[in-house]
Parts: structure tokens; sequence; C-alpha cells
């Protein structure tokens, strides 16, 4: 179903419009899940998410509070090892590897899979000392070189006209917004191959927001971003797919499981979802 | 004119008299008065220890050696009981202070909910209870007995003593670190010790330094546990802390204290506010570094 883009801005989703379509013959296959559920001790916090995510494109995973979107995000990068109940059953490959096989280190995993949290929050050092963590941990000790990463990575963050007479002052005298892209910046200095995005600009005002998101399409040709958002304009301003991810309530036991309800191409979610659960969510009827 | 003007009711906006504000009243007293009745014993302290130490405080009774008990307050000093109380005291924060830091980052950030977790953490808090006088008797029977006095004897005791302070107020602190910060860094692709070391250690510095000295200001004070290990009573200054018997400003000022001569009783005034100086500066070392460090990561 083609639309114009006057069809889109009066049925009150401006944010299809104008915006890079995604190629609807996907690149190459970045994580793929099969049947995966995570668990929390005893509780099963998502259950049979299986979804392929490609590279050069940024996926949205979109969806009420509690439905494991977060939880599925942390396992991409193996973040919820650190809680020491969480489990997870099914295949998730990344560049066709096992992520959960014995023998893979999870810091080699999160070298290559960077992530930007909800809330910004850089180290209690210099912004310079911020961006230059990573490389450093990873081995450059050259000055030159550290100054030449630190300067790039800010620049890729848009941080860099902001920051750069003062990148010995603390990365904590940053405004929300900067102290958000000096984040970004930080993780792109290790020069990922994935950006992972957990909800990063909800603690951010609008203007904040547009300038992380037209930064998420600059870099998107370079690295593959996951993100995940409350905002469903946001999701449909930046993500070429979009995983709808919702709750189900088991009734006898009360307890709640995040499934993932739909994933296709963000235009067919938010026009034409092929669920009604997915309809009801994106018209603004649920959630 | 016949300007309609719309009579604008009254807005009360004062607190109106009630049990609650009086309750308010009562408390804010109250806390007054709790405050002042913690207040006067600190400055009583305060006013009677300088009143009657401060005419005792000259160079020469800083730097003189000790003398006899009947000698006036003007001939001799205290100066072997000053070089005691730094060394002893520099040597169990040596002793006492890598280990305590070193177990309290085992228990927050290594152990979980292990055996040997939960083990540290009872030991802490029952070496917390422990009289002090017991830790001087402990390392009588497993070090004095074999070794003889000496100021390391007292280190190892006051070290017993510092240990769990260190261990307890280490592990607040590194509670304090939020756990966004931890994850920032895995997600960088840190390891556990880098993330320790790199995120979590400096983050903690401040609180942690300044736990540390107020365990060091704390144990500079103890008496007990060194008349079983220094054995005190020492007139020369001993600079050899490994051996021989050594003697501290608590034991000094314990000692004249209850001699019948005013001239003992005068240098343990003198003593007295000499350990109060020593103390005071310490901590307050312990607040610019703490208000320095916390000025740096603001």
């Amino acid at each position: 179903m083609e639309q114009s883009d006057q069809e889109l801005t009066q049925l009150g989703l401006p944010e299809l419009a104008h915006r890079d379509h995604a190629p609807s013959t996907p690149g190459t296959t970045i994580f793929s899940t099969d049947n995966v559920s995570i668990y929390y001790g005893s509780f099963r916090a998502v259950t049979d998410v299986s979804l392929s995510i490609y590279e050069n494109e940024i996926t949205a995973f979109i969806g009420p509070s509690g439905c494991g979107k977060t939880t599925v995000l942390r396992t991409l990068n193996r973040l919820n090892d650190l809680i020491p109940t969480a489990r997870v059953e099914g295949d998730v490959r990344y560049r066709g590897e096992e992520l959960y096989a014995p023998g893979v280190s999870p810091a080699a995993v999160r070298r290559r899979i960077g992530m930007v949290f909800q809330k910004p929050n850089p180290f209690p050092k210099s912004i310079y000392d911020n961006v230059a963590y990573g490389p450093r941990i990873n081995g450059e000790r050259k000055k030159a070189r550290l100054d030449e990463i630190v300067e790039r990575s800010l620049r890729q963050a848009a941080l860099w006209d902001e920051v750069k007479d003062r990148l010995n002052k603390s990365g904590l005298s940053l405004s929300g917004g900067q102290a958000q892209r000096l984040c970004i910046a930080r993780t792109l200095a290790v020069e990922p191959d994935v950006v992972l995005m957990d909800e990063p600009c909800s603690a951010l005002d609008p203007i904040a927001t547009g300038r992380i998101e037209d930064l998420m399409h600059e870099i998107k040709s370079r690295y593959t971003i996951v993100i995940v958002t409350h905002n469903m304009q946001q999701a449909a301003r930046v993500s070429d797919r979009t995983a709808f991810y919702s709750v189900l309530r088991d009734e006898q036991s009360d307890t709640r499981t995040g499934v993932l309800v739909e994933y296709d191409l963000t235009e067919t979610i938010f026009q034409d979802p092929h669920d009604p659960r997915t309809q009801a969510y994106v018209t603004g009827r649920m959630g | 004119m016949a300007t309609a003007v719309t009579k604008q009711q009254q807005v009360d906006l004062r607190e109106p008299r009630s049990w609650r504000s009086a309750k308010s009243r009562i408390m804010t007293v109250l806390m007054v008065i709790a405050f002042v009745v913690v207040i006067i014993p600190l400055g009583f302290v305060l006013y009677t220890v300088v009143s009657k130490g401060a005419s005792a405080i000259t160079g020469r009774f800083l730097t003189g050696d000790i003398p006899f008990n009947v000698a006036p307050v003007t001939v001799g000093g205290i100066w072997p009981a000053i070089v005691g109380t730094l060394l002893i005291t520099a040597l169990c924060t040596v002793i006492a202070v890598p280990i305590g830091i070193l177990a309290a980052i085992y228990v927050n950030e290594y152990g979980g909910n292990r055996l040997l977790t939960r083990i540290i953490r009872f030991m802490a808090d029952v070496m917390t209870g422990v009289p002090s006088i017991i830790m001087g008797l402990f390392i009588f029977s497993i070090w004095v007995i074999h070794f003889g006095f000496s100021g390391l004897a007292g280190a190892l005791a006051l070290g017993c003593l510092m240990l769990p302070i260190v261990i307890r107020s280490t592990e607040e602190m590194l509670k304090l670190v939020p756990d966004v910060l931890r994850e920032a860094s895995y997600a960088l692709g840190a390891s556990k010790a880098r993330v320790t070391a790199t995120v979590v250690l400096p983050a903690a510095m401040s609180g942690i330094t300044s736990g540390v000295l107020l365990a060091v200001a704390r144990v500079s004070g103890e008496t007990a546990p060194l008349v079983f290990t220094i054995l005190g009573g020492t007139t020369t200054p001993n600079y050899n802390v490994f051996t021989g018997a050594n003697n501290a400003l608590s034991m000094l000022i314990f000692q004249n204290a209850e001699s019948p001569y005013t001239g003992a009783q005068g240098r343990a005034w003198g003593a007295a506010l000499t350990l109060i100086v020593i103390a005071l500066i310490t901590l307050v070392v312990a607040r610019l570094v703490t208000s320095r460090v916390a000025r740096l990561s603001q």
C-alpha cells in the first residue's frame, strides 16, 4: 500500500513521511534469535522471541512497560549476565556465532556490541577520560592516538564543538542531553559493530532527543543500531524495522510474560499491522 | 465612575493554628534540646583539656624525653610517647587498611552471596563488638609471648580493632557506587577487575579515605590494647617500631593521670591535649581530602 507523504501526515503519522525507506532486501544478518526465552530465577520474563536484525539498519523495540524489550536488548550483549539469576534459553546468534556458547567471553562480546543506557551515566572522570576509557582498557596507550579517537568520537556524537575547550572538565558537569551524547561518544570510541540503545532519550527534552535521532541517522551507515523506545513517534521516525512486544498475562498463576507479537518493516507495523494487538497499540488504544 | 470591581475573596495563607503546628513546634524544641545535650559534654571535655593542658605545652614539652614521675611539668616532655603513637598508628594503618579494603572489595564486588562473604561479614561484626582489651590479650598470647613487647605488637592489636571498621565503612561506600556506572564499564568490554579498579574504586575513593581516617583517629587514642603489647613506661624515644618496649600518648596519660604528683598530672593533661590535636588534624585532613575528591567528581 503506497501512500503519499501528504496522506501520511493526514493520518496522524507525519513521522513516517520524509524518511529514508528501508531496503526491502535486508543486508547481512547481525543477530538472529530463535525461540529465545529469558528467565529471572523461575520467573519467565520473555518467551519465544524469534527475529533477525540486519546490518546498517535501525531496529526499534516498542511495547508497553514490562513486555521485556529491554531484557531482550540486554541479552544481545550478554549484559544480563551481571544479574546472577538471569538465564537465557534458545538460540541467540551474532553474525552466525552462538552468543551463549561455552567459551564465549562476555567482555569480547561487549567490545563489539556497545550499549547506551536509559539514564546518561558518564563516569565521574573528565570528558576526555570518559571517551578514552574504552580504548584504554583495550590497550591503547599512545596519547596522540587517544587524542585522535576522542576527537573523532566526539565529532561523531555531535558534541565536539560544545566541549572541545573543556575536555578536562568532569563529565558530570554536562547537561542531560550533552551527557547522553558523551555516553554515545564513549560507546563509539571502541568502534563497535553494533550499538544497543535502551530508551536513550527518555530522560531528555525534545530538542536533545532530536539531536540524538539525527545522530542515529548519521552513524547508521557505519553501525547497526537496536533501540528500545517507549515513544512510538520515535520508533516511526528513526527505525527501519520495528518489533512490537506485548504482555501475556496468565490468569491462573497471575504471572506476566513478554512476547514478541509482530516484527516487520516499520511502515508495515504502523500502517498495516497484521496483529490486532499491534493495531491497537500503534493507534493508541492500548498500552 | 462606575467600574465594576468584582470583590476578590480574601485568601488566608497563614498557617492555621492547629494541633499539627503545635506538634511541629514541640518537636523542634525537643530537637534543639537534644542537640544542646549532645554538645555540652563535648564542649566541656574540650574546655577542661585545653584549660588544664594548654599551659604545659611548650617546645621543650613536645620534644623532651619523659622525666621521672616526681619531676615538675617544667622538666622533660612527652616526645617518646608522640613518636610511639605516630609510628604505631601509621604501622597499624599500613597493616589493616589494605586488608580491610581488599576484603570489602571481595565482599561487595566478587562475593555475591557465597559462604565466604557471609563469614567475612559475620566476623567483621563480631570483631567490632570485641572489647579492645581482649584484642590486646589476643596479640599478647600469640605474638608478645614469642617475640616480646614491640610497637609492631601494638600495631597488630590496633589493626585488629581497625580492620572491621575499615571493612564495614568501605563496603558501605562501595554499595553507594551506582550500578549504572559498573554496567557502562562492562558494556565497553571491561573485565571485572578493570571495572573495580578503574570505575568503582575511584568513584568510592573519597568515602573510603574519610572512613579510613576516621578509623585512624579512633584507634590512635586506644589504651587498653597497648597495655599488653607495647608495655609503656619508656622514657626515651624508641624509633625502632619492630623491637623493644614503646610508649604512646594514651598510655602516658593513663600512667601519669593516676600518679599523685602534680608534675605527672600536668604532663597527662598536656599529653591529652596533644592527642586531641593529633586526632583533630587527622579529621580535618579527612574532610579536606573528601571535599577535594568530591569537587573533582562534580
